[in-house]
């Protein structure tokens, strides 16, 4: 199967490749897959809390080359825009910027599913931490 | 050195150059029908044919006489089972195969399963040999085949195959092996290992794509066939069809080299894989070989790198052609039914290369595949949260993951 120019760069040169603090409370991790099916995608970002912007974004992919170009993309994407924008990427935004073809779907949607579940694990933590200080005062 | 390297034997050859001279005058000069019995162009033909037979029996310790060709080993193979379930069909219905044979005979036995055929799928062990104990167990008064692989065309390994001839000598029951992989690589003796029919293919061993042969025992038992396609009656009734000449001349011209230089060819071949393993497992962690290293075809090496998928490390190596056991290189989307028959789990399969080495791999070539492959699993593995969660101390598989 040929691959496109885009997947290929996005292979060769993967964006935001990495890591970031887990515990941060501005920080958001999604992690999705599963190894027996041959594809698992962590994808983390960091929000700005006083401008909801996410400043930064990370992954990590154990999967074919679509699957690291779709999570490579989606970080690309997500930065820079608020938590409400990065949840309106849709895996046929991925599909086209990176002509998937119909078997390689699934791996945008799994990058689609990391970007929500990254969102609503940062989302988890910010209750969280609103709730904490009125449980102290209590 | 030219790139992209060839390590993909086991899928298919390159023709030799020896055999495709000798296939040449086929073609254009002497093009006769080997069925011509009145005219030189026949004679010629016919002529070439048997000695082409000759040259492929002798590969297997075969009479000529017991040489049937065929298009291919998937046809040897669907012959070899089709033909004795239904000329046996009165003395039984049952067939015994394995989990990790290739699809031309487990697809063939699902076949006869929807007309009557009941069939044994044996599991092999870990290391991919059938257990004989099983296979002893398995057989019932109703059993007429047993159909076990000689050499694997995924992991290279080698069933016990003299042991499964006796067994199926001692109790009566026919035995067929799916030679393709085998002949030309490891020394075959029909004889010796009591097999009773042998699929092989010309493509496998440096000879032309689209033909094959089945041998077929004359004696001691005389194996009967019914034929699967009718028509003018060649190969002794058992496959109809106008013979592929040149085809045949260089399927025999092949058969000849490999038998010649099997001993000098195999030891290079075994030494050139054990110095690609050597480096990849020693400058790697966490690798797996899948399947037994001491049965195993001298030229074949599949190993999982753990924690990296196989289509992307083929997409960093595309210099080099390989293939992977990775769903996603299958049409299917599912990963290698021989690997998960291990009981290695679907995760190693994914992360899964088989490399065949041949005739024409070098040293050099060698060298450049092992760096290679290391430096992509290194750069794939940084990318791996797998990786990272392993090196933090994770154990994967207590994870909750969400499987989609």
């Amino acid at each position: 199967m040929a691959y496109s120019d885009k997947v290929l760069d996005h292979y060769n040169n993967p964006r935001n490749v990495g890591s970031l603090d887990k515990s941060d409370p501005n920080v958001g991790t999604g992690m999705v897959g599963a190894p027996e099916c041959g594809d698992v995608m962590k994808l983390q970002l960091k929000v700005d809390p006083s401008t909801g912007i996410i400043e930064d974004a990370k992954f990590k992919t154990f999967g074919c080359g679509s699957a690291i170009a779709s999570s490579s993309l989606a970080t690309e994407w997500i930065k820079g825009r608020t938590v409400d924008e990065a949840l309106q990427i849709k895996n046929t935004d991925i599909v086209n910027e990176l002509s998937l073809p119909p078997v390689k779907i699934h791996c945008s949607v799994l990058a689609e599913d990391a970007i929500k579940a990254a969102i609503a694990d940062y989302k988890k933590k910010q209750s969280a931490a609103e709730a904490q200080p009125v449980a102290q005062e209590a | 050195m030219k790139l992209p390297i060839y390590m993909d034997y086991h899928a298919t050859t390159p023709m030799d150059p020896r055999v495709f001279e000798t296939m040449a005058p086929y073609f254009t000069e002497w093009f006769g029908n080997a069925a011509s019995r009145n005219h030189a162009f026949g004679w010629k033909a016919e002529e070439a044919v048997e000695t082409a037979r000759k040259q492929i029996a002798g590969l297997i310790g075969a009479n000529p006489k017991e040489i049937i060709f065929t298009s291919g080993a998937t046809e040897s193979n669907n012959l070899a089972i089709k033909g004795v379930a239904e000329m046996y069909a009165e003395k039984g219905n049952h067939i015994i195969t394995a989990a990790t044979e290739h699809k031309a005979v487990l697809d063939t036995c699902k076949r006869l399963e929807k007309h009557g055929c009941r069939v044994t799928y044996l599991p092999v062990k870990a290391d991919g040999l059938i257990d004989l104990d099983m296979l002893r167990e398995a057989i019932t008064d109703k059993t007429i085949l047993i159909s076990i692989m000689y050499a694997n065309n995924e992991i290279g390994v080698l069933q016990p195959i003299a042991e499964i001839g006796r067994i199926a000598r001692e109790r009566g029951v026919l035995f067929h092996t799916d030679a393709v992989q085998a002949a030309g690589k490891v020394p075959l003796d029909v004889n010796r290992d009591n097999i009773d029919l042998a699929s092989i293919t010309a493509h496998k061993m440096y000879g032309p794509k689209g033909v094959g042969a089945l041998y077929v025992r004359r004696k001691n038992p005389r194996v009967q066939l019914t034929a699967q396609m009718d028509g003018g009656g060649h190969e002794r009734g058992m496959r109809s069809g106008t013979l592929n000449v040149p085809g045949i001349v260089g399927f025999g011209a092949a058969a000849a080299i490999c038998q010649r230089e099997m001993p000098e060819e195999s030891a290079r071949l075994r030494r050139l894989r054990d110095k690609l393993k050597d480096r990849l497992v020693s400058e790697l962690d966490e690798v797996y070989i899948n399947g037994s290293m001491e049965h195993r075809l001298p030229n074949n090496l599949n190993i999982s790198f753990a924690y990296v998928e196989g289509e992307s490390l083929l997409m960093g190596i595309n210099d080099v052609a390989v293939s992977s056991g990775s769903a996603c290189t299958s049409a299917t989307l599912e990963p290698s039914y021989v690997l998960k028959a291990l009981g290695a789990g679907d995760d190693l399969a994914h992360s899964s290369i088989r490399f065949g080495l041949g005739r024409f791999n070098t040293e050099e070539e060698v060298d450049y595949v092992a760096e290679k492959v290391i430096s992509v699993v290194r750069k794939l593995r940084e990318l791996s949260p797998l990786y990272e969660m392993v090196k933090e101390g994770v154990d994967l598989a207590k994870v909750q993951w969400s499987a989609h």
